[in-house]
């Protein structure tokens, strides 16, 4: 890989909501944790699911299917926490899985779709390809 | 080079710098004649001046360099110190204060323009130093000393009739000196710090040319005596002799005779090779500075700390295992000692607060035509950083509010008696676990039929509640948004308007303030703040499974209440509690908890009563915990502001507990 190709590679944590895969750019991602006890806040939005210890550390976590309309399921063994730090926020999203990192380049990212069926469309600002899969590319700032 | 790498330990020592010329400043006022302090703000000046040189600021740099002349000129006693002077130097420091905040909100000098300051400074300077040059180039120009000018002479003569020394110098230099011209100018320097420099062999000008050989000779005025002169020349590197002589009655001197010889002096001082070591004072204790973050982040490790220990308590409690137990009560120990002396380094004498207020109160009084003398006391006081962050506001606004509405002008003092000057009180002391800060005037103090009329016209209370209202619920009025005694609301401050706002923010910080006011008298604030913000005792709660933690400042005792006590007053909730009606709030349902609508007449509630100021309520929860040391976190940036909700703590198990904002719940 040359060096003009590796700035135009970006890095994508891949995690599953409702089997669709979506994709946040790995420098927002500080960690990823199962899910742990959570302590719930009042008098906050529904999809905040309140705050969780992470290592003396308070965060807050937000679950992503609710945030995007999705249907509710139990949280399992597969359930993972996606620790986020964009600017002074650190937030942990709840998603369904989350297994790999992969390499994107520019040509194999699209412009999201103008036309949605689905709450999600807002928070998307691309749509990657790899290996005959779509990823959705998240907008963080849009779903924080 | 970058330069931006020091750019925080420039702020941080200008604003210590700074800090020390506020000091200087105001004692100058105090002792104009003082030349110690025109010293100390000389050298403020010029530390600043180089800093802010090396850092590329020229702005600040020009700037003290002017202002470094015009103190120069007062240090050799070519300008008399007057109050056009000190407050031109005052607004100097504000000027300097201004570009310094503006670095370090912005990493930049700054666009403001001091340009008529510098102007001012000059103008000071040249109104009385112009026929000073004038006759110091006349007097360089005389070529040979036994030649002085019969207005040279004149000059010595005037000035040994006032009491001055004249003495003629001569200096050689050491024949391996390397700059020539640069130990000339020292020594000229080190001389001007002594007198005034009237004559020079070679001129001025052909010495920093280096257009002399090893030797020039220098005649000064001076009120020093001889020693202390050679003694100060003798600190000076390079030099090989120094020869010093008085001249001595000029008044019976003919023209060609100046010297008279039998009087002279030699002093063929051979350079001692070893400097004198001056000895200073170590009075300042060995400091390090610390940036607040790898404090914050010690404070944070000794808070898991703590947390752990709780934990451990726990599960020794329960343990039979006598080691156990002792080695558990061992990390006790060690973990109460290191959070206190984590805390103590965090913390801060409170002078860093009172240091602004003389000043204020010098531009407030000059600006009200009052006088009044400020008596702080306890400057020592030591709090932490997170509340000295927080205190300074509420006090400026109470010593405004003193000022301007609390002490008479000294006309109206003296037609009732009082002292011509005010007296305004600042009083720090530590009190257990608490500080306390008090502002106190000997003013007028507050005229409580006049409250009482306010609160009644801005229909606050009804004129019948307003009759039987006693002293304290009267004071309390004060406090109330948006309320005003001021006839007018002057633009320094209004007694009472915004005393709201004071309120709220010392209750913000865990603290409580008080009043106490005697006609004719004066008033006292006292206020009440805890020593710490990140560690309190707190009351653990539980609401059905959830666990919260309530600050123990902020209760006032626990009792149980009857539910068939309970009544509905305009769908609120209260009960009669020592026959005082006290409102009930449901802690299960302001936290969206669901609560099951049995209603058990004969039910024993469990009820926190909790206060802010003077107000009361009935807290309901389900159980009681008991009560714990806990460590305050942040809830993040993203869920602050959340209702009812002050933070969360980390317990003993690891799970989280939100601790409860009292001050919002009613």
């Amino acid at each position: 890989m040359n060096s003009i190709e590796s700035v135009n590679t970006n890095q994508y944590v891949l995690f599953k909501l409702e089997n669709e895969s979506y994709g946040i750019e790995i420098e927002y991602v500080k960690t990823i944790e199962k899910i742990t006890n959570i302590t719930r806040v009042p008098n906050t939005k529904p999809y905040v699911k309140g705050v969780i210890n992470l290592r003396g550390e308070v965060i807050p976590v937000i679950d992503l299917r609710e945030r995007f309309g999705l249907s509710i399921t139990d949280y399992n063994n597969e359930t993972r926490v996606i620790i986020v730090s964009i600017k002074d926020f650190v937030i942990g999203l709840i998603v369904d899985s989350s297994s790999e990192v992969i390499h994107l380049n520019d040509n194999e990212v699209d412009n999201p779709p103008t036309i949605g069926e689905t709450n999600t469309v807002e928070f998307i600002k691309g749509i990657g390809k790899k290996d005959g899969n779509l990823i959705m590319l998240l907008n963080l700032k849009k779903v924080l | 080079m970058d330069i931006s790498q020091y750019l925080d330990i420039f702020i941080d020592e200008s604003k210590e710098h700074l800090h020390n010329l506020n000091g200087s400043l105001l004692s100058l006022e105090k002792n104009p004649d003082d030349k110690e302090l025109i010293n100390e703000i000389f050298r403020v000046a010029h530390t600043l001046k180089g800093m802010s040189g090396t850092m590329g600021f020229n702005k600040i740099a020009n700037l003290t360099h002017e202002m470094e002349n015009l103190l120069d000129a007062i240090r050799n006693d070519r300008l008399a110190i007057n109050t056009d002077i000190i407050d031109l130097l005052f607004k100097c420091f504000d000027a300097l204060e201004e570009y310094i905040n503006i670095i370090a909100t912005e990493g930049e000098e700054g666009e403001q323009d001091n340009r008529d300051l510098i102007i001012k400074l000059n103008s000071v300077l040249n109104n009385n130093e112009g026929c000073r040059s004038e006759t110091s180039i006349k007097t360089e120009q005389a070529d040979n000393l036994k030649n002085l000018s019969q207005y040279a002479i004149n000059i010595v003569k005037k000035a040994q009739e006032k009491g001055l020394n004249a003495y003629t110098i001569d200096i050689t230099l050491r024949e391996d000196c390397m700059l020539k011209a640069a130990r000339a100018f020292i020594v000229f320097n080190t001389l001007e710090k002594y007198g005034e420099i009237i004559y020079s062999k070679p001129s001025v000008e052909d010495i920093e040319d280096e257009n002399f050989d090893l030797s020039f000779s220098i005649t000064i005025l001076s009120k020093n005596d001889k020693n202390t002169i050679l003694d100060e020349l003798n600190k000076i590197n390079d030099i090989e002799m120094i020869e010093m002589r008085k001249l001595e009655n000029m008044n019976s001197m003919s023209n060609d005779k100046i010297i008279d010889e039998t009087n002279n002096i030699h002093n063929k001082i051979q350079k001692r090779t070893e400097k004198k070591t001056k000895k200073k004072n170590n009075i300042v204790g060995k400091t390090v500075r610390v940036d607040i973050d790898r404090l914050d982040n010690l404070m944070n490790l000794v808070s898991e700390l703590i947390i752990i220990k709780t934990r451990m308590e726990e599960v020794g409690g329960r343990s039979e295992n006598h080691n156990m137990n002792e080695a558990i009560e061992y990390l006790e120990r060690i973990t109460t000692s290191i959070h206190d002396a984590v805390m103590k380094v965090r913390m801060v004498p409170i002078d860093r607060v009172f240091n602004r207020f003389p000043r204020m109160v010098r531009d407030l009084s000059k600006e009200l035509g009052k006088d009044i003398k400020l008596i702080m006391s306890g400057e020592e006081t030591e709090v932490d950083r997170t509340v000295i962050d927080e205190i300074g506001d509420p006090l400026i606004h109470l010593i405004r509010n003193s000022i301007d509405h609390g002490i008479e002008s000294p006309k109206e003092r003296l037609k009732i008696g009082k002292k011509e000057f005010g007296s305004l009180y600042l009083r720090a002391y530590p009190d257990g676990n608490n500080v306390v800060i008090e502002v106190e005037d000997d003013g007028k103090g507050i005229d409580l039929e006049k409250v009482k009329r306010k609160a009644v016209d801005k229909k606050l209370i009804t004129e019948e509640i307003a009759h039987n209202m006693s002293k304290e619920e009267i004071i309390s009025l004060l406090f109330k948004a948006g309320f005003s005694t001021a006839e007018q609301i002057s633009d320094v401050s209004g007694r009472g308007v915004g005393l709201d706002v004071v309120k709220n923010k010392i209750e913000s910080i865990g603290g409580n303030i008080e009043v106490e006011t005697a006609k004719g008298k004066g008033t006292k604030f006292t206020i009440r703040i805890p020593l710490t913000l990140a560690i309190i005792q707190a009351l653990l709660i539980k609401l059905q499974d959830e666990i919260y933690a309530l600050p123990l400042s902020s209760i006032k005792e626990i009792t149980t209440i009857k539910s068939q006590t309970i009544r509905k007053v305009q769908n609120h909730e209260v009960v009669l509690f020592r026959n005082k009606t006290l409102p009930i709030i449901r802690l299960g349902q302001v936290l969206g908890i669901e609560k099951t609508d049995k209603i058990d007449k004969n039910e024993e509630l469990i009820t926190v009563i909790a206060k802010k100021g003077d107000k009361e309520a009935g807290l309901i929860v389900d159980k009681l915990i008991g009560q714990q040391e806990i460590v305050i976190k942040s809830l993040g940036k993203y869920l602050s502001g959340t209702r009812y909700i002050a933070g969360a703590t980390i317990l003993g198990d690891g799970s989280i507990s939100l601790i409860l904002d009292i001050n919002s719940l009613f």
